[in-house]
């Protein structure tokens, strides 16, 4: 009966796969709703784009994308973290620079590799059929470590976030909190792109968060409902893309993005239906309580 | 800050009377210049505030109100001179402040909700795995109450009106539980009521010998609430008694030439500001 469900199982690329995008999905929405709540989204963005030439050298060199990627990518997120303190220049210019260049810097890297375009799609969108062992386990490894810290830091990054007046005044170390979350970000992508590519990882971040934050009002339960959604869209993704032949990266981001769609539709406070409804039924009431 | 009734106050009174005598003097600045970018914003500041003041920080937009308490909180490079709180460096007194900012844009669709908003303040206090003791839940119950926000503790901080928000941040300076109190402008657009109350918390705080200082730019509350007023202009125009500070002719110096002052007979000791035109300005530039 659940035959559709296990069919695409009986292959070993499948298997790893799902395992991979459930991996990823969690972990990517996990840290999404730090990136949402400390308003990283157009930092990560660059992040995951300056992770493109690093990518692409190590695939020229023939050694591990994992840690070509990660190279670059802490390179960008420590000149992000450093700029911010400096303020010569408007830090959303300066990100802007940066990232553009690198990801044409990657452009042209892999251009000198000989019918290029397939990779090009490879590293852009995602591959996530061609997951090994080996990535599997590097993502549970770097994913763990990511979400554990996070999770162990969650007060100073929240206050950090929140008021950082106050952050500085009880004495934590705002410079070090602000970079190791760039860093913890930095991995996140880093893992993120076998199942979804440079591109379209952002979406992983930031969709399940807003979808989450549609729902609850408290950053414990954001985080883990944000991994859950995250998680699920990437099974789901991957199930729709398998049935329908269609690009798998692509078809989980917009999963996630429907998800999204029935949290702002519905949600119980949130959600356009129950305030409409709620206005219908009781146009004198105006509190929020 | 450790005053009022509740279990846990009465506690910390216990163990506060078990406690060594604290120095005579909270906050010595000795020559503190501050510069801020290209622009000297504190220059050569001396003074002294003795434990149990009750200081009100006065001056107009920009003359370093904010930048003296980040001073004193260790928080700001000094280009000059030294400050000390209770004889040590500031870094090392951290415990020793409560600390309400000044109220900067807030991102109001943080998931946060009252009750984490105060239980920030306990921030030093709670250990990485073991999360918030009973001790902490306690002070901070007890903090939003004496504000009276216990009916909102589960309220999402978007839903709370400006005044409920400040109070929140008043509270959360409570639940730090530091005997040196710093407020940046914590009257700031809140409603009549959260004036009263924080005029009374205040109040009470002092009776009980806490040290407080207070940037403001309520001039009148000043001189009647406080017992030492400290004028600035990026120097230090005066500090002392408002029966000696509050005057025109001082108050003319940091201010410039807009104020205007009436005697009012039965309000009797200080003179009355009628207008101060810099009150109403939106306060930027500050920090």
């Amino acid at each position: 009966m659940l035959g559709w469900l296990s069919d695409p199982l009986s292959f070993r690329f499948m298997r790893l796969a799902l395992v991979e995008v459930v991996i990823m999905g969690a972990v990517a929405g996990f840290l999404g709703t730090y990136v949402l709540v400390r308003g990283l989204a157009f930092v990560s963005d660059a992040i995951a784009h300056s992770v493109f030439p690093g990518v692409v050298i190590a695939f020229l060199a023939n050694t591990s994308l994992f840690l070509g990627g990660a190279a670059f990518g802490v390179l960008t997120a420590l000149s992000i973290s450093s700029l911010s303190l400096t303020r010569r220049l408007r830090e959303d210019t300066a990100i802007g620079v940066v990232f553009a260049s690198a990801f044409a810097l990657g452009i042209v890297l892999i251009s000198t590799s000989p019918g290029y375009s397939r990779d090009l799609t490879a590293f852009l969108f995602g591959d996530v059929l061609a997951v090994t062992t080996t990535d599997i386990y590097f993502s549970l490894a770097v994913g763990g470590t990511a979400v554990l810290l996070a999770v162990l830091l969650r007060r100073p990054l929240m206050l950090a976030a929140f008021d950082r007046e106050m952050a500085l005044a009880v004495g934590l170390p705002v410079f070090w909190l602000d970079t190791l979350l760039l860093l913890l970000i930095t991995l996140t992508i880093v893992i993120s792109l076998r199942a979804v590519g440079n591109v379209l990882v952002l979406a992983m971040f930031i969709t399940p968060a807003a979808a989450a934050r549609l729902l609850v009002d408290d950053l414990g339960r954001m985080t883990v409902l944000s991994a859950a959604i995250g998680a699920s869209a990437g099974a789901t993704g991957l199930y729709i893309s398998w049935y329908s032949d269609l690009a798998a990266g692509g078809m989980i981001v917009l999963t996630a993005t429907s998800f999204f769609l029935v949290a702002l539709l519905l949600s119980p406070r949130h959600g356009l239906v129950p305030g409409l409804v709620r206005r219908r039924l009781l146009p004198s009431d105006e509190t929020t309580a | 800050m450790r005053l009022l009734s509740t279990a846990t106050a009465q506690q910390r009174g216990a163990a506060l009377a078990t406690a060594p005598a604290l120095p005579d003097t909270a906050i010595s600045l000795d020559g503190v210049s501050v510069r801020l970018g290209d622009r000297l914003a504190l220059a050569g500041i001396t003074a002294r505030v003795r434990t149990g003041a009750f200081v009100g920080l006065l001056g107009p937009n920009g003359s370093g109100k904010s930048t003296l308490l980040r001073a004193v909180l260790g928080i700001l490079p000094l280009a000059a001179g030294r400050v000390e709180v209770e004889g040590r460096d500031p870094n090392e007194a951290r415990d020793l402040f409560s600390y309400l900012p000044q109220r900067q844009r807030l991102d109001l669709d943080m998931p946060l909700r009252a009750w984490d908003v105060v239980m920030m303040g306990r921030i030093r206090h709670v250990r990485w795995l073991r999360g918030p003791t009973r001790e902490d839940s306690d002070i901070v119950s007890w903090a939003l109450e004496t504000v009276a926000m216990a009916d909102r503790r589960n309220s999402a901080i978007g839903e709370l009106s400006f005044g409920q928000q400040q109070r929140l941040f008043f509270a959360r300076a409570l639940a730090q539980q530091g005997r040196i109190v710093l407020l940046d402008e914590p009257m700031n657009g809140v409603d009549a009521q959260t004036q009263d109350l924080f005029v009374e918390l205040l109040t009470a705080f002092h009776r009980q010998g806490q040290t407080i200082v207070m940037a403001t730019h309520d001039l009148n509350m000043a001189a009647c609430i406080c017992d030492t007023l400290c004028i600035l202009n990026t120097r230090l125009v005066a500090f002392g008694p408002p029966s000696e500070t509050f005057q025109p002719q001082v108050l003319r110096e940091a201010y410039g030439a807009h104020l205007h002052f009436v005697e009012v007979p039965a309000a009797a000791e200080h003179p009355q500001v009628l207008e101060d035109v810099h009150h109403h300005d939106a306060d930027l530039g500050e920090r």
